[in-house]
């Protein structure tokens, strides 16, 4: 009974992920398996929907609100729709990145984009994210985080070349799967 | 942690403390007082507020006394320098994002961080930026929000995890940016959720009904006890120029520790209802004319004295008090009547005589907590006795207990249930009697006769014979007799099984006794076959459906309502139709009263009369009146006094209701202790069958409808829709031919006994097949037949 509805709702993806990590803890410990849940929901979904929460709290047999607060306490979770693009762009700006100019990385990404942190490019391709915490590349800074890759020592040149790139990869796999 | 007594020294005052107990709960017990705003003595520690920071010898930082356990030695100051600096500091700090709304707060003058804002703060803030500001957020008609004075301290959160059992609220967000919420907007559906107002320390969550009524330093506080379920929970009244404003919880640690169900709070709304009667009435020629005291109880007791006594009946609320019952009792049975009852929903009478000499647990609440096997037979426990339920949660988180249901729907608990034997009405019986079949063949005891045969119709299961084996395994066991048996058609059978298994597994046999005052109607005799504690009568009066059934030529009715009261509120309305005169002393004149009455004494609402409560631990709880009792009507004990006195009765000379207590107190004193045991006497039967076609109702009292002031608590009523519809499972409805219902509501026509009710249906998978959820008590049921007869339900 406890996930007869989560099972509908969440991917085959993320109930593998899900298992693979409830096995590594204790069975009254179910909640240590709630960061990697959601993980596994933004990796799907690129943001967690409310109802995508509630299965997780089903399956894992904890209240919602107890994945809410998670949810939101961690800034790597998007709780909005809007932040589902193609490729996710997550500039440091913290004390380090700032000393060494991810004001102008930033300033010449939303430029390029022609959005500000926190949007959607209308094409659906690049979500600029919001990025308030340290990413713990500090001797590379100023660093970005490119999908889950880390891009460090960076310029205006280099988040170019980056950027590009994406497009380019993008460009050809749509070829090669045509 | 062990319990060996050390010796610490607070602000050099030597004191012994239990090694590893909390400063702040030592510190409590010897009253010096430490600031604190998270700190909560039933919730767990949270440290999160830093408001009670002392000085601990040789630690280099002030430490926070909730935080810290006591040492041997220690050596504590909680008012130095560096204490003082530290509480002033954190005080800064917290009203960096506090609104200083004071004026416009309804929390103002009751408020703790205004309160230590004085005590512990400094008159300036080194903060001159702007303040953050929260979004409120809608939890329901209960409780109002004004999340930008929120502190974060987390009582609210810890207390839905830890006391109310559901996390209804959380802390979403982190850092400056942490907000109080619900994430998901959704009212607020705890039982118990009011209490999250009384724990608050700021004016973040306020009581939504009695919001901006007045100041709490112009409000009277008088303690006083609840009148709803048999806990008696202890209250306080809070009265604005004698008029009851609001009702927050007492402390009572051994009844309700410091908590009080959303029913006992709110309620009080119904006090200052539309429909109070405010002037005695007699209907003359179909017209209600107001009349004098005088006039109206002389007409009143004419009409009991030249009645015949066999064709008068009385009916009395459970929720009358002591006294009230007492003279009530007194009075009739002086003039002969015994016609007299309190059982107002109950159905089965048959063996009444074994009945002990009050329902009660059996125990006391506290020790509730202290059961490791529990079966609970007929209740909806979580509505019906919150603070019940709470200790039987407690007793599962604290005790490992485990809790066996025998429901006629799979009700909702906030603890972990073994096992809930869903049923459809006519099967509880049989249920039960599987149960004590098995508990009979795991001990050596031979079945009585008047089970014999109804045992023997039945084969044990494994489910039962675990079942019984536990009960008589745990050392301490009890079998909880809830009000959805006691207003069952087989009550008499149920109870009986249920006597049977508590004596073969050494388990507690412990009623819940339905209304607040249940077991001092028994006490004071308002059974038509008992007198004042338990003397048993020469002639036996008629019970309720015998006085419903009889052509009574006389009725008076002391706070009942017979189109909300009754198991049957359509023969209970249509009997009083055809009874000469309806005497209703009551304090409220629904329109549906006013059509069967013939005279209206106006009586005291509830917190306008003293009186006395006894609960379902037999504890007799006395409280003052604590409001003035509206236009003219009266506190009923004084109705019944001048009544008896125009009687003609002896000794009814009472001055004050403590006088009515004391003269039942020392006959009761004088009478044998309380026991709950239980003769099984008769011979027992069967629920009768049911026809497959039809759908069985399962009419339990509506958590907001069970008497006269909790159905006018508007607050309370809007909570709630669900009351007034009618509950079936998705196999049942979709057999009506309804697609799924999701949210949106349909209407579907309800039959019963030849009346057709329209009311939406609710998808509600806790009911089972062949039965429909339709609660008693509700307005929407004030027309209908029996709680648990059959119903017609069409599209």
């Amino acid at each position: 009974m406890t996930s007869s509805r989560s099972k509908t709702v969440l991917t085959k993806h993320e109930i593998t992920e899900i298992d693979s990590w409830l096995k590594r803890y204790p069975e009254d410990r179910s909640q240590s398996a709630l960061l990697a849940a959601l993980r596994a929901v933004m990796h799907e979904d690129h943001y967690l929907s409310v109802e995508k929460m509630d299965a997780v709290a089903e399956y894992l047999g904890i209240p919602e609100v107890a994945v809410y607060e998670v949810a939101s306490f961690y800034s790597m979770f998007e709780l909005d729709e809007k932040a589902v693009a193609e490729n996710t762009i997550a500039v440091c700006t913290n004390i380090s990145c700032m000393l060494n100019g991810s004001d102008k990385i930033v300033e010449h990404i939303e430029e390029r984009l022609g959005i500000k942190m926190g949007e959607t490019t209308p094409d659906g391709k690049f979500f600029f994210k919001v990025e308030e915490e340290c990413l713990a590349a500090c001797c590379g800074a100023p660093m970005m985080q490119l999908n889950h890759v880390y891009h460090e020592n960076l310029t205006p040149e280099k988040v170019d070349q980056l950027l590009d790139s994406v497009s380019l990869c993008k460009a050809e796999e749509e070829q090669n799967n045509g | 942690m062990s319990k060996d007594k050390i010796t610490i020294t607070v602000d050099d005052k030597e004191i012994e403390a239990v090694a590893g107990s909390m400063l702040i709960e030592v510190a409590d017990e010897i009253g010096i007082h430490i600031p604190r705003f998270c700190y909560h003595k039933k919730l767990s520690v949270a440290a999160n507020c830093r408001m009670c920071l002392v000085e601990v010898e040789k630690a280099p930082k002030p430490m926070p006394a909730c935080a810290t356990p006591v040492n041997d030695g220690m050596v504590v100051w909680t008012r130095s320098e560096k204490a003082l600096t530290a509480q002033k500091d954190t005080m800064e700090f917290l009203l960096i994002n506090h609104p200083l709304d004071c004026p416009i707060c309804d929390q103002g003058g009751e408020c703790e961080l205004q309160d230590q804002s004085i005590a512990h703060g400094g008159s300036s803030s080194s903060y001159h930026e702007i303040k953050r500001v929260v979004v409120d957020k809608d939890i329901g008609e209960l409780v109002a929000t004004e999340m930008t004075r929120c502190i974060q301290c987390t009582r609210c959160v810890r207390f839905g995890e830890e006391i109310s059992g559901m996390r209804e609220l959380g802390a979403f967000g982190r850092g400056d940016r942490m907000e109080i919420g619900t994430f998901v907007e959704h009212d607020l559906s705890s039982e118990l959720s009011g209490n999250i107002i009384d724990i608050c320390p700021v004016g973040a969550l306020t009581a939504k009904p009695s919001r901006y009524t007045a100041r709490p330093w112009e409000m009277t506080q008088t303690p006083g006890i609840a009148s709803h379920d048999s806990v008696g929970s202890s209250v306080n009244l809070h009265t604005f120029k004698h008029r009851l404003v609001r009702v927050v919880a007492g402390e009572n640690e051994d009844i309700n520790e410091c908590w009080i169900s959303n029913r006992d709070r709110f309620s009080y709304q119904g006090v200052r209802s539309y429909d109070r009667a405010s002037t005695p009435m007699i209907k003359q020629a179909g017209a209600w004319k107001s009349v004098s005291w005088e006039q109206a109880l002389e007409e009143v007791g004419e009409s009991l004295r030249s009645a015949n006594p066999d064709e008068v009946g009385v009916l009395a609320s459970p929720r009358a008090t002591l006294e009230e019952l007492y003279l009530l009792q007194k009075s009739m049975r002086s003039i002969g009547v015994n016609n007299i009852d309190h059982r107002l929903r109950q159905t089965d009478f048959y063996d009444q005589e074994s009945m002990g000499l009050f329902p009660w647990l059996g125990m006391s609440i506290a020790d509730i907590e202290d059961q490791q096997a529990i079966l609970i037979v007929g209740s909806d426990v979580r509505r019906d006795q919150p603070m019940i339920n709470h200790r039987i949660r407690k007793a599962v988180l604290n005790n490992d207990a485990s809790v066996v249901c025998i429901n006629p729907a799979a009700f909702n608990f906030n603890y972990a249930v073994d096992n809930q034997w869903v049923v459809s009405p006519a099967k509880m019986v049989d249920s039960l009697a599987v149960i004590a079949k098995a508990a009979i063949k795991n001990s050596n005891l031979e079945t009585p006769a008047g089970l014999s045969e109804l045992l023997k119709s039945v084969r044990v299961n494994v489910k039962s014979k675990v079942l019984a084996q536990q009960l008589t395994d745990a050392e301490n066991s009890v079998i909880f007799l809830g009000a959805l048996a006691i207003q069952h058609d087989r009550y008499s059978t149920l109870r009986a099984l249920t006597a049977l298994i508590a004596e073969t597994t050494g388990s507690t046999f412990a009623y819940l006794p339905e209304a607040a005052n249940t077991a001092g109607a028994w006490l004071a005799g308002v059974v038509p076959h008992r007198k004042e504690v338990g003397e048993v009568t020469r002639v036996v009066g008629s019970n309720v459906t015998g006085m419903l059934n009889d052509s009574l030529k006389v009725c008076l009715l002391l706070d009942v309502e017979p189109a909300f009261d009754f198991d049957n509120p359509q023969r209970a309305q249509s009997a009083m139709q055809n009874i000469d005169r309806v005497i209703a002393i009551t304090p409220y004149i629904h329109k549906s009263l006013l059509e069967v009455a013939d005279i209206v004494l106006p009586s005291a609402a509830f917190s306008e009369t003293s009186g006395t409560y006894v609960n379902a631990e037999g504890k007799w709880q006395s409280f003052k009146a604590a409001a003035k009792s509206v236009g003219e009507s009266r506190p009923a004990w004084k109705i019944l006094r001048v009544l008896g006195n125009k009687l003609g009765v002896e000794g009814f000379d009472y001055v004050s209701s403590t006088d009515i207590r004391d003269e039942l107190k020392e006959i009761y004193d004088a009478a044998c202790p309380v026991s709950n045991s239980f003769e099984i006497s008769g011979v027992y039967a069967h629920s009768d069958v049911v026809s497959e076609n039809v759908i069985q109702r399962i009419g339990g009292v509506a958590e907001f409808c069970g008497d006269s002031l909790q159905r006018r608590a508007t607050a309370l009523q809007e909570s709630a829709p669900e009351q007034n519809a009618v509950h079936l499972n998705a196999t049942e409805i979709k057999k009506l031919g309804i697609s799924p219902l999701k949210d949106s509501s349909v209407d579907v026509t309800v039959e019963q006994d030849g009346v057709t009710i329209i009311m939406p249906v609710i998808e509600n998978d806790a009911v089972p097949d062949g039965c429909a959820l339709l609660y008693t008590g509700t307005s929407a049921s004030s027309q209908m037949g029996s709680a648990f007869g059959t119903l017609k339900i069409t599209l």
